[in-house]
Order: structure tokens, then sequence, then C-alpha cells
């Protein structure tokens, strides 16, 4: 039997994408930038702009302006992150906001009195958020139904549920609770950072590197493909709302720390959910499902808050976010729509 | 011989149509076994009930003498069933390693132990030759026929005892096939089953251990490999007579300059060097195995694709093809694949559907004439005898028959002088059938250049007056006169020669 002849050579298509065996970690770690390239960019986008709130800010690198920066961009960031799993697997959750809002109005009645009523209240928001996720994704599932419409209907079932919990504004927290999540650690940390930071070592690696995230992605990238393979459709798409619902709960959590109180604010559900599509496309992750993820929509949240405190510190009038928003998100959409220059059949373009 | 797998009587219908009636299979350990036919005798859809992804109407699927049902991809993977098919399963956006153990990596505590995972995927790689593939890489970025060895080492990563490969080596360059045919060997060797598509005799004739060829959805025969020559085998292939449906072809040919003239057309490697001409009143036909290039030389002329090289010249002057628009303003018309998606608006009207494309022509200032719009709509319901309850109601009420009409209609509307048309008459039945052949030759009377691709070989050499035969991207052959026999056709698209008593035609 003879050896076969290095089969790349025939194949000069192939050059640049593959490379002999053993060029060793340079080209690991290229490849591994290249697919983080949405989170890098995503990333840099924000410090740029947040070193340049920060130096043009008065009271310039503070503890307070960073903790307060923090906590606005931890709400949305964490709404952004219930958006993306659902988006990887090609699908939209419209209800995140609409959790968001239902879990701070239940907060806003269980999460007081003496620590362990208030961390039994805690139980409760988040397994409340869960139950609204599995509801989702009961229907996607087992419906097979659009997901759009089912969370479009569901968010207003959500908000119905608000509604009945908070028919008006109010409600009250266990304040040192409150106090301790939307604080500062020793050393300036926002809490709020560090508890973004557990969702994503806890929650976020552990389902990004097992076999039903990793379905999430296949199944965003081609569901007949992914059923080809053997992939288990059904229950990755549960738990990929049921993920959602949680992440959105701890939103509606840490607002309810942040304000005291809950109200079923509608206005602010749909405007947290179309921003948190807004970050998710910032961030790196395509609405057409199979790639990114939610570390790119942290920053693609963190980006969209500060906006508004740019325009602050510029002492420009706030009317001028919208504009800014949409510029950016614009950009961000053309970043990666970049792909589309190479490809070679116009009929490629509706798929 | 004791079987590993065995299907028997095992039939399967997709609304009318007979896809496979009373179908048999025996595969043996150690064995390769090369199931033949031609395009739409079935083989697909065997694969797919083999596959569990399409479930059988009747009939019983036997492992290791064991009854089975396959109720899902994953039930058949579970019985150790992996197929490898034509349309690749990978998933493009993940890395090759995650595509090669999507749902079977190894893992720790739940989390996909990365590092063992690229340590299988390099040794899974390396086994089909393809050392050379990052597996980080993303698959999209790979070449389809990278693409193809990824796919082979996925399957074989999965530790089958039956592999199934459909048109696998297809679209692999001769030195990666000798590769994966190494493995192959060894894998026989090793005792499991394979069973074996393809169009390529000669690598049936290399491979196979037992062959079997199915025609019209029905098993033909089975027999040892080398018991019979190629062009027996061919003629089980065929077996049919030609029923004679087709209007008379007009005794002289037309002459004179040509309509369309293509030099040198190019794209993407796979179209390459395509030279032809149509001239006014002639049908020539596009033929060849399914996916040699048919469908991208018509895209290519109607101006879908980009990146095309080579030049296009209608009634002797060069053209640019660079939209679908364009083209049809240069009078070339396509009649789609897929009536469906890339022909019709299904919930819109009829005369909305027929009107479409003629609508420069039948307005003014961007208002459409309603007068002239109703009149032409009518001339082409009446022409095309479209059998419809008014012009009024959606055409998805239509039969598949009347749809294709319509598709038709719609580009006849445009008064086209050059006429493609990809394989029209899939799925249709045969008095609608029969009507197509007639409107074809009328309209090649009357003056109108048809290209015509189709992937049953006896409606080319019926409505054609040449037939061009492509392979992997290239015209191979054409075939005309008395050369234009179903067995030359056959013959042409394996790559065989010809029958000695008849020569090729002219180019």
């Amino acid at each position: 039997m003879s050896e076969p002849t290095l089969a790349s050579v025939s194949d000069a298509g192939a050059a640049g994408s593959v490379s002999p065996r053993g060029a060793g970690w340079r080209r690991d770690l290229a490849h591994h930038l290249s697919a983080q390239r949405g989170v890098l960019v995503a990333l840099g986008l924000f410090v740029s702009m947040f070193a340049l709130f920060v130096g043009e800010h008065p009271a310039g690198f503070s503890s307070n302006v960073i903790n307060t920066a923090a906590n606005k961009g931890a709400l949305l960031a964490f709404v952004a992150m219930a958006q993306t799993i659902p988006v990887i697997t090609s699908g939209l959750d419209l209800s995140v906001g609409m959790v968001f809002v239902l879990t701070n109005c239940l907060a806003s009645r269980l999460m007081v009195g003496e620590p362990l009523p208030t961390a039994l209240g805690v139980v409760a928001v988040l397994g409340t958020g869960l139950a609204c996720g599995a509801l989702n994704g009961a229907l996607v599932v087992l419906g097979r139904l659009q997901p759009i419409i089912v969370t479009l209907a569901t968010g207003s079932i959500y908000f119905g549920g608000a509604l009945w919990l908070r028919p008006a504004p109010g409600g009250s927290v266990n304040e040192p609770f409150a106090d301790f999540m939307t604080g500062s650690l020793a050393g300036g940390v926002p809490f709020s950072v560090v508890l973004l930071a557990a969702a994503v070592l806890f929650f976020w690696v552990p389902y990004r590197r097992s076999l039903i995230g990793r379905a999430a992605y296949a199944i965003g990238s081609s569901e007949q493909a992914a059923f080809m393979s053997g992939v288990s459709i059904g229950r990755a798409k549960l738990l990929a709302y049921v993920m959602s619902g949680l992440f959105s709960s701890l939103a509606g959590l840490l607002l309810t720390c942040l304000t005291y109180s809950g109200e079923a604010n509608a206005f602010l559900g749909g405007g947290y959910t179309l921003n948190s599509i807004a970050a998710v496309v910032v961030g790196g992750t395509s609405l057409f499902g199979g790639s990114g993820g939610a570390v790119g929509s942290i920053f693609g949240a963190f980006v969209l808050r500060t906006i508004g405190d740019l325009l602050f510190v510029f002492d420009m009038d706030p009317l001028w976010q919208p504009l800014f928003l949409g510029a950016v998100l614009l950009f961000s959409v053309g970043l990666s729509s970049l792909r589309l220059l190479r490809v070679k059949s116009r009929l490629d373009l509706f798929r | 011989m004791a079987a590993l797998f065995r299907m028997e009587g095992v039939t399967k219908h997709f609304g009318g149509v007979r896809a496979l009636e009373d179908a048999r299979l025996e595969c043996g350990q150690g064995r390769i076994h090369a199931v033949l036919g031609e395009n739409g005798a079935g083989k697909s859809t065997l694969i797919k009930v083999m596959a569990g992804v399409v479930r059988p109407d009747a009939g019983t699927l036997e492992l290791g003498g064991a009854p089975i049902s396959l109720d899902g991809p994953s039930a058949a993977l579970r019985a150790g069933i992996v197929s490898v098919f034509q349309e690749l399963s990978l998933l493009p956006d993940l890395t090759v390693a995650d595509n090669l153990f999507v749902n079977s990596a190894p893992t720790r505590l739940g989390i996909v132990d990365r590092r063992a995972q690229r340590r299988l995927a390099e040794e899974a790689l390396a086994r089909v030759g393809a050392a050379d593939i990052h597996p980080l890489t993303p698959v999209r970025d790979l070449p389809l026929s990278r693409r193809q060895l990824v796919e082979i080492a996925k399957a074989l990563a999965r530790k089958p005892r039956i592999l199934v490969l459909d048109e696998a080596t297809s679209a692999l360059t001769a030195a990666d096939a000798a590769v994966v045919f190494r493995v192959l060997r060894q894998l026989r060797q090793e005792g499991l089953a394979i069973v074996y598509i393809s169009h390529r005799m000669h690598e049936v004739e290399e491979l196979a251990d037992d062959c079997t060829v199915y025609r019209n959805g029905h098993h033909v025969a089975t027999f040892q490999a080398g018991s019979k020559r190629p062009n027996e085998i061919i003629e089980m292939m065929i077996g049919r007579e030609v029923e004679s449906v087709f209007p008379p072809r007009p005794p002289l040919r037309p002459a004179g300059k040509p309509a369309l003239a293509v030099r040198d057309l190019g794209w993407a490697g796979r179209l390459k060097k395509i030279d032809f001409s149509l001239r006014p009143g002639e049908v020539v036909g596009l033929g060849g195995l399914d996916g040699q290039g048919q469908r991208e030389l018509l895209l290519a002329l109607f101006g879908a694709l980009i990146g095309v090289t080579g030049t296009v010249e209608i009634d002797g002057k060069p053209v640019s093809l660079s939209s679908p628009r364009s083209s049809g303003q240069a009078g070339i018309a396509l009649i789609p694949e897929d009536r469906k998606t890339e022909g019709l608006m299904l919930p819109m009207s009829v005369r909305d559907n027929l009107s479409f494309a003629a609508l420069d022509r039948l307005g003014r200032l961007g208002i459409i004439d309603r007068k002239a719009e109703a009149s032409a709509v009518g001339e082409a319901v009446e022409l095309l005898q479209i059998r419809c309850d008014g012009t009024d109601g959606p055409v998805a009420a239509l039969s598949g028959g009347n749809q294709q009409k319509v598709v038709i209609g719609k580009w006849l509307l445009t008064r086209p002088r050059i006429v493609l048309l990809n394989d029209p008459t899939r799925g249709i039945d045969v008095g609608t059938k029969q009507e197509l052949y007639q409107l074809l030759r009328s309209l090649a009377d009357a003056g109108t250049a048809i290209l015509f691709y189709s992937t049953d070989y006896v409606e080319l050499i019926g409505c054609c007056d040449r037939v061009l035969i492509l392979h992997d991207g290239e015209v191979l052959r054409t075939l005309e006169g008395d050369a234009m026999t179903e067995r030359n056709i056959v013959a042409s698209a394996h790559d065989l020669a010809l029958d000695a008593a008849v020569g090729e035609g002219a180019g």
C-alpha cells in the first residue's frame, strides 16, 4: 500500500484556512481570536467610550461614578444575556423585558423582612423566571410555534401577572440586602459587576461548554443538519428559553434592589426587550443564530448604556440618545454583514 | 452469508409519487455493497430509510437478525448505522472539532473536555488523510471538498457497524478519494458493512463486493461485483420503453446565426470552459448526472451568480449578465427549479403571478394598465391551457402542473428570445408533461432558442435537437441525431465510452 500524497497539495482552494499540523499555539490563538471577534469589537467599543466618559466626567474615576454606571449597565446586561441564548438557536425572546418587570414586582412583595424570608423570596423570584422560560420553551418546542409570536403572547401574560401583583408602584425590599447588591466591594469593585461575572462563570461558561449548549449553536447554525447529526433539538431549545428566564429574573431582582420598589411598567419592559436585541447584535451575536455568546452581549449592553452617559458629560441634550444608539447599532450590524461581500451566488443573499 | 442488515418489502410514497416499491437490500459484515441506479431510481430514499430520516409506509428492517424500527436519525445512530449524505450534515458556524463530536464529545462533569476532543479530532482527521485541516477552523471557511472529508471523518468517529455513503466522494479530488478508498477497504477488513452509492462506475468496480441495481423505485437485481460487464449494468439501470409522448421533431435543422453564444464560461471552479451556442428555433438539452453544474450554468446565464468569467453574446453582441433583471431585459427567461420558492408568489393571485415579470411592458409611468394586463394574462391562460377558476384566486390553489404552467406563462409574457428551463417537469403528471413538450416545440418553431435541463433522459431524447452532457462542470460531450440514445447518455454521464455503432455528434 502506497503512502497517500499530502491531500492539501491538490487542493489550492484550501489555502489560508488549513495548515500543516503542529504549527502550534500561534495558529490556535488566531482561531480563538477570530472566533471571539464579535466580543472583542464590542469590548473595544465599550472601553474607548467608557474611557472618554470617565475622562470627561467632573468627578473622574471615582468609585461612585463607576458604581452608578455599573448598576445601570448590569440591568440591561442581564436582560441581554437572557436574549442571547434564544437568539443563538435562531429564535427570539420578546418576553425578556416582561419577565424582568414581573420578577421586579414579585421581588418587591417577597424580598422583605428577616434574612430567611428574604432568601426564600430570592429563590421564589428566580424560580418564577425559570418557570416563565420553561413555559416559553414548552410552547416553542411542543407547540412547534414561532418563538417571536409565542413570546409576544406570553410576554403580555407575564405583564398581566405583574399588574396583578403591583397594580400601583410601591412595595419594599430588605434594604441592607439591596444596598449590598448595588454597592461596591472593598477596592471599589461594584457588586453588580461581581454578580455579572458570577453569572458568566457559573451559568454561561458551563452551559457554553456542555453538549446541550453546543446543541443550541448547532440548531441555530442549521437545524436540519443538527437533526441529521442526532442532536436532541427539543431539549436544547427548551433549556435555551429556561436559561433566558433565569437571566431575566436576575435582572428583575437587581432592579428591585436599585429602586427599593416594584412597578408594572409596560414601557420599561418593552424598552428593555428592544434594547436587549440591540445589545445582542452589538455584542457580535448573529440574529440568524449559530454564533456569538453572552459575554459579547454584556459588553453590547454596556456600550448602549454608555451612550447616554457620554451625552451627559458632553452636555448634550438627552434627546440625541436614540440617534446615537441607532448609529452604533447600524455600525455593528454593518460589520457583521461584511461576509456578504464573499457571496458567489446572488440567490444565497436571500438564504 | 448471514446478513448484518436486511431490509425487505419496503415501500414509500410521497404524495402520489412512488419512491420505493417492495425494496430490499442485504448487507453482510466485511462487505462493500454498491447500490446503482439512474436519477430518481429510489437510491436516496432507500438510504434515507436506513438513516431513519424517512419512515417507510410498509416493510421490515432487521439488524443482526432482530427486527428494528428506526424512528429518527438518533435511533439509527444508536443502532450503529451512520450515513454520509450528499447534502452535508455539517454545522457551518461550528468548528471542525465541534462538528466531529457534536453530541458525542468526551465530557467531564458535563463539561466538554476540549483537550481530549482536540486530540480525538486530530486522530479522526488524520485517519481520512486530512491532518492538514486545523480542528479549530469553522466549517464555513472550508472549501467543499474539505468539508466532505470532515463529513466522512465525522461518520467514522461515531464507530459505525454499518456505514452508508451516498455520493460521498463526488466532490473529492482524486488523491483525497484514494485515501478514502484505502480507509474503506481497511474498515471492510475490520468487519464493517458498507453501503456505497456512487455514479462513478470505475469506483464501483474498484471497491464493491456486491452490487444492487434499482430502477423506478424497484429492486432489479443483486449480483456479485465483477460478474457483469458495465454495459449490462447500464442496461439494467435503463430497462424501460420509451413512450412516444413527444411531438415530432422538425426534419430540417434550423440554420442561421446563433441567438446565444457562450465562450469559455467559468464560475467558482464549478463551471469550467463552457462553450456552446443556441440557434433560434433550436431546443438544446443539458444532460448528465444530477449536480454536475447544469443548474449553475442556467443560473449563470440568468445573471444570478457573482464572478462568472467568459463571454456571452446574444445575437452576436456581447452582453453583461449582471442580474436577473438585466438578463430579462436582454431577452432571457429562466423557468426555475423550485416553483414554490423561486417561481411563484404562492398567496398572490394567478393574474398577479402571470403579469409580474412583464409589468415593465404592461404599464406606463409606473402605473399598471389593467386592460393590457388582463388581455396579456388571458392570452397566457389560453395558450398554456391553464385550468383555473378565474385569475383572481391564489396560485397556491392550483395543481402542481398548472402552477408550473403559470411559472412558464409568467416568463412567456416577457416575450423572451431565449428560454432556460431547469428541470420543469419534476413532480407533474404525464398529461401536463405532454402539453409542456408541445409548448416547447411550438415556441421553438416560432423562433425561440431553448436550453432545457432535465434529470429525465427520456425527456431529453424526446424533446431536444442536441444534448450537451455535463460532467464536473464541463461539457463532456455533445450528442445529436442517432447518437442521442438513452444508453449513450447514461454511458456519457458515467464517463464511459460510447457504443461503437454510433459516433459523437459534431459540437
